[in-house]
């Protein structure tokens, strides 16, 4: 028969094919990214096939479920001990499993499940039409003041879309912690930015603000991107592979052979320099550190309050993650080199967004700012190049993201007739017409400015002692003068709401519902507990301050 | 393991602090009432406290000592010595005469509420606010006279400054000198400016800690003095120094000291009297104790290095204050200037580095609280009567009140340090005290004394005495709950007056303790035996 030589041909031909491995994916450990991820991919179908009216109540459970679940998974996996003794590189190489990776990520899944319920809120602007509204635009396509918009509202039409894209967002915020190469960070940024850039251009109120500031975001965002990947492809010429393991060894020096195809790039300390600026620039952009902070406050301003909550606080903490293990992991043998230049970044993020956040007259700018401080303040941490420095930026981290969100929430409560009323000026009195509400936000107020007893001080001192110990004494001074500095505007946001007189025509604060007050009691009493006894969290950081390799 | 007296005197204000809170809004008295008694059942407990401390025994006593936040090393640890019973005794005997004096300072005003509505109207509770505060204040003050671990002393030493904060920018007088809504914009003015001081001294101390632990590697006096006296802590002379400053900044801040201390008379100036006392006599006095007990502790060596500077800046702070008090208009200003002289004078005690000095500094800090808050609280008595704090609006009170006039004249003289009233004595030893190390700044110190004397018989004079002027006429005098205020106090300025040997018994040991810290001896002859 002819056949068998047939078949011997092709098995000859098959045979190297059959040596190439499946490739080894840890699904488990996994989860919590696949858990968030399907559930994304579940809420799309939803929106093509479930009743225009029963989506959102679909969506809402669908979120909050896939989050809470996707934290189980974190906590199991942090039992098992993947957190410490089995801490490792898992799927081929692209993501770590380790201390840091998991404790960020369940920052980042708590902090999106209570922003979630922001997100759900729909008590808070009056029914339009007989049907209740959340904070986002009828129909995001229609174009502002059109007939499409009024038919889209008359309808009762919500964009029940906002709960699938940030659960892809926050896929994305939970890779871009763990990437362990350089390719696996760019997607993970991509993937965690574009949900955003959409988020922010779909309030319901002020359209045409908010399209605005997402425009400015995405390009700047695009922009911030570019440079990212530019870096990438550079550090690849010089490394030969884009996994932080190898590039790391090609920094110290302990692998030399050369790739032949890039013989005439590799060890060329020009592109690690300049590919190294370029991708710190793009997360250093994410974090908002000053120079690349111009987006925050239009961004913060512009987006819906809840996203700008929920952007605030997870974006935060997942490019503080990614810019932790990029500095520890890929370039701990460069510590000379980027320390300077970081010292500088944290020392002019700290006082330029201290100073500037005093001129502010619009609140949500102010927290932009407020926030770039805090930026400054967590850099210092990061400078530390210690264990302590990695669990302090991570205690930080946690305690911040609950502040912000819970302080957004609050901000969300205070309305007049044209929706949120941000204007410092409408806010005199507050505490006179709702001493509970200005007492709320007084303690994010003064957990923000590092008043001992919250959660702020207790985050604010561990960084600076890490960073003290890590001889960056001059950064802790500096730290301290803009603390104080910041101090200034948020006591003159409690000024405004307990001394001023409340003015006539001034805001009123609308009864949420239990989702957003569940969003503004966690915050509180997160804020209460760390500052209080703070010791457990602070062991956990503690665990979770080392590196896998 | 014994009962935990010292939690007890700090957790009991604070308990009452939130149970006052908790009152419904229409049942102010009942906050009131609620109030003065969590106060007074303090006062029992810091008296309990005074009991069981047994001056010669050990140098911390009752102490307590619990895990914290230990990844910052850090733990809960208690103890006084003689000088912290002295002050918790102070501050748990003036809180209830503050209370009472302040029993109708935060009544809900009539204008204002109109423009809330009924429904925000019902909610806010400014009454049961304000004894909250005090009491928090107070909760606050005693554990910082307590706590023998540097980071806990400066959390509460920071986190009090909030609850002062909202006493100072929340209530105030009526009107002041320009009407409602300048005195609204005063008060926030005031308010921010006593914050953002403290706030800014406090931060600086912040980094000085944070530089002690990176130094020391703990935060526990008990701790670093065993690692001072067994030579595995050896300070760089240039590190300590820096420590020291900062540590020092935060107190001067608070104490205050020249040129720090333009906050106080604003402070004081706009906020009631009795929370103007709660500021002078309470709160003020954490930062000179913590003089005592931080700065001359750890870092000894600076502290004798940094003396001289010190002592230059207390002799200014002591002449300054009262140059500035003879010509103030306004009462309360008056008495906040008189207030920064003499801290002058327990700064300069604590730093003549000597027994009588620094023992005359603690009964300083205890005679000029009870003193300042007997002439604050008639002072703020008779400015309740008129609404105005101007000196030139009153003339002749004697002559319709004479015992509200009586009282202030015994409260000045109290002040001015009159033989037989208790601020005699500390400040006899005070300048006693420095003059055997310093005759110099002795000296001048004394000019402290003569225009004292000034400011406080020209205050009496041109309020008290003379034709009765019309804006005086028919002025109340005292009632019967405000002569509870003021009659006991004064009484107890008498019997320390006349026989201050229970406070100095009590503070005499702990101050030795403190000198061994600093190495010095009294300069011969031998003083002790001077003032007994």
């Amino acid at each position: 028969m002819s056949t068998p030589t047939v078949h011997s041909l092709w098995t000859t031909a098959a045979e190297p094919i059959s040596k190439i491995d499946a490739p080894k994916i840890e699904y488990a450990q996994l989860s919590p990214t696949l858990i968030v991820i399907g559930a994304a991919v579940l809420g799309i179908l939803v929106e093509a096939f479930v009743p225009r009216k029963s989506r959102y109540y679909v969506q809402a459970f669908l979120a909050i479920v896939a989050l809470a679940a996707a934290f189980a998974a974190v906590v199991g996996l942090a039992a098992g001990g993947y957190g410490t003794t089995k801490a490792h590189i898992a799927a081929m190489g692209a993501i770590a499993v380790d201390g840091p990776a998991l404790f960020l990520q369940g920052t980042i899944l708590l902090a999106g499940l209570v922003s979630i319920f922001t997100f759900a809120e729909r008590r808070l602007d009056p029914e339009v039409h007989g049907n209740r509204v959340d904070s986002f635009a009828a129909q995001a396509a229609s174009v502002p003041g059109s007939d499409s918009e009024k038919a889209a509202i008359k309808a009762g039409f919500t964009t029940t879309e906002v709960f699938p894209l940030a659960l892809f967002a926050i896929g994305g915020m939970l890779v871009f912690p763990a990437a362990n190469d350089l390719l696996t960070l760019f997607i993970a940024l991509e993937v965690f930015s574009l949900p955003l850039y959409l988020l922010c251009a779909v309030a319901r109120r002020k359209r045409l603000m908010s399209q605005e500031a997402a425009v400015k975001y995405f390009l700047l965002g695009a922009f911030a991107s570019a440079f990212t990947l530019f870096g990438i492809a550079l550090l690849y010429g010089y490394a030969g592979s884009v996994s932080y393991a190898t590039v790391a060894s090609v920094v110290d020096g302990s692998v030399t052979t050369v790739d032949p195809a890039l013989a005439d790039t590799m060890g060329n300390d020009a592109l690690l320099l300049i590919g190294m600026a370029l991708v710190v620039m793009g997360l250093l952009f994410k974090v908002g550190a000053v120079p690349f902070h111009m987006w925050t406050p239009d961004v913060y301003q512009g987006a819906p309050t809840p996203v700008t909550g929920f952007m605030a606080a997870a974006t935060k903490v997942a490019a503080f993650g990614a810019l932790l293990r990029l500095l520890y992991v890929v370039l701990p043998g460069l510590r000379w080199d980027w320390r300077p230049v970081m010292w500088a970044v944290a020392i002019v993020t700290m006082l330029a967004g201290a100073i500037v956040a005093i001129t502010q007259t619009d609140i949500k700018r102010l927290l932009a700012y407020s926030s770039i401080a805090h930026a400054g303040f967590i850099l210092a941490g990061v400078i530390a190049t210690s264990p302590d420095g990695v669990s302090s930026v991570l205690f930080y981290l946690a305690a911040y993201s609950f502040v912000t969100i819970g302080a957004f929430a609050v901000v969300t409560l205070v309305r007049d007739a044209g929706g949120e009323a941000t204007h410092l000026s409408k806010w005199a009195g507050l505490g006179r017409r709702s001493p509970l509400v200005a007492a709320v936000f007084a303690v994010f107020l003064l957990a923000f400015a590092g008043i001992p007893l919250t959660s702020g001080f207790a985050g604010k001192f561990a960084v600076f002692k890490a960073a003290a110990e890590g001889g960056a004494g001059a950064l802790v001074v500096v730290g301290v003068v803009s603390s104080a500095i910041a101090a200034f505007f948020y006591i003159r946001v409690i000024v405004l709401m307990f001394f001023s007189e409340p003015k006539a025509d001034g805001p009123t604060v609308a009864v949420p519902s239990p989702l957003t007050m569940t969003t503004i009691g966690v915050g509180v009493a997160v804020t209460i507990v760390l500052g209080l006894a703070p010791q457990y969290f602070l062991d956990l950081a503690g665990q979770a301050g080392v590196f896998v390799r | 393991m014994s009962f935990p007296l010292l939690t007890a005197t700090a957790v009991l204000p604070a308990v009452g602090a939130i149970a006052t809170a908790a009152v419904p809004a229409k049942q102010r008295t009942a906050a009131k009432w609620l109030a003065l008694l969590f106060s007074l059942a303090t006062l029992v407990v810091a008296a309990v406290v005074a009991v069981r401390f047994d001056p010669t025994g050990d140098r911390y006593q009752l102490t307590e000592s619990h895990a914290w936040i230990e990844d910052f090393g850090v733990r809960y640890e208690l103890g006084v010595d003689g000088i912290g019973v002295a002050l918790i005794a102070l501050t748990a005997l003036l809180i209830p005469f503050v209370i009472l004096a302040g029993w109708h300072d935060a009544d809900p005003q009539e204008t204002g509420a109109e423009s809330l509505g009924s429904f925000a109207a019902g909610r806010w509770r400014p009454t049961q606010g304000f004894f909250a505060l005090i009491l928090l204040v107070e909760a606050m003050v005693i554990i910082s006279f307590e706590a023998t671990d540097v980071f806990l002393f400066y959390i509460f030493f920071e986190a009090m400054l909030i609850p002062m904060y909202f006493l100072i920018g929340g209530f105030g007088d009526r009107a002041g000198p320009h009407g409602e809504k300048e005195a609204a914009t005063q008060r926030s003015y005031a308010a921010v400016k006593f914050l953002l001081y403290n706030l800014v001294g406090g931060l600086i101390m912040l980094a000085a800690v944070i530089g002690l632990y990176v130094v020391a590697g703990s935060f526990s006096l008990s701790e670093i003095a065993e690692a001072r006296a067994s030579g595995s802590l050896d300070m760089a002379t240039n590190t300590e120094r820096l420590l020291f400053l900062g540590f020092f900044f935060a107190f001067a801040v608070k104490a205050p000291l020249w040129p720090l201390h333009t906050w106080l008379p604003n402070a004081m100036g706009e906020a009631t009297a009795p929370v103007a006392v709660l500021i002078t006599a309470v709160v003020d006095k954490v930062g000179t104790f913590a003089m005592l007990r931080f700065c001359l502790q750890l870092f000894p060596e600076a502290s004798k290095w940094a003396t001289p500077v010190i002592l230059v800046l207390a002799l200014i702070s002591i002449v300054y204050g009262a140059l500035l008090a003879v010509g103030q208009r306004d009462i309360k200003r008056l008495v906040a200037y008189a207030s920064i002289s003499h801290f002058g004078f327990i700064i300069m005690g604590i730093f003549a580095m000597t027994s009588q000095g620094q023992s005359g500094a603690t009964l300083y800090m205890v005679n000029h609280g009870i003193s300042t808050a007997a002439l604050m609280l008639v002072a703020g008595f008779l400015i309740s009567r008129r609404g105005s704090r101007l000196i030139a609006d009153y003339g002749g009170v004697q002559k319709v009140a004479p015992v509200l006039a009586g009282t202030f004249l015994i409260g000045g003289l109290a002040t001015l340090s009159l033989p037989g009233l208790a601020p005699f004595v500390s400040e006899f030893l005070v300048l006693v005290g420095t003059f055997t190390r310093y005759p110099v700044v002795g000296i001048i110190a004394t000019f402290g004394i003569v225009l004292a004397a000034l400011y406080t018989l020209v205050l009496y004079q041109r309020t008290m005495t003379g034709p009765v002027k019309p804006s005086t006429e028919g002025i109340a005098d005292l009632r019967v709950r405000e002569l509870a205020v003021v009659v006991p106090l004064i009484g107890v300025l008498i019997f320390l007056g006349v026989y201050p040997k229970p406070l100095t018994e009590l503070v005499n040991p702990a101050v030795k303790h403190t000198m061994s810290d600093v190495q010095k001896k009294d300069p011969k002859p031998e003083v002790e035996a001077a003032h007994k």
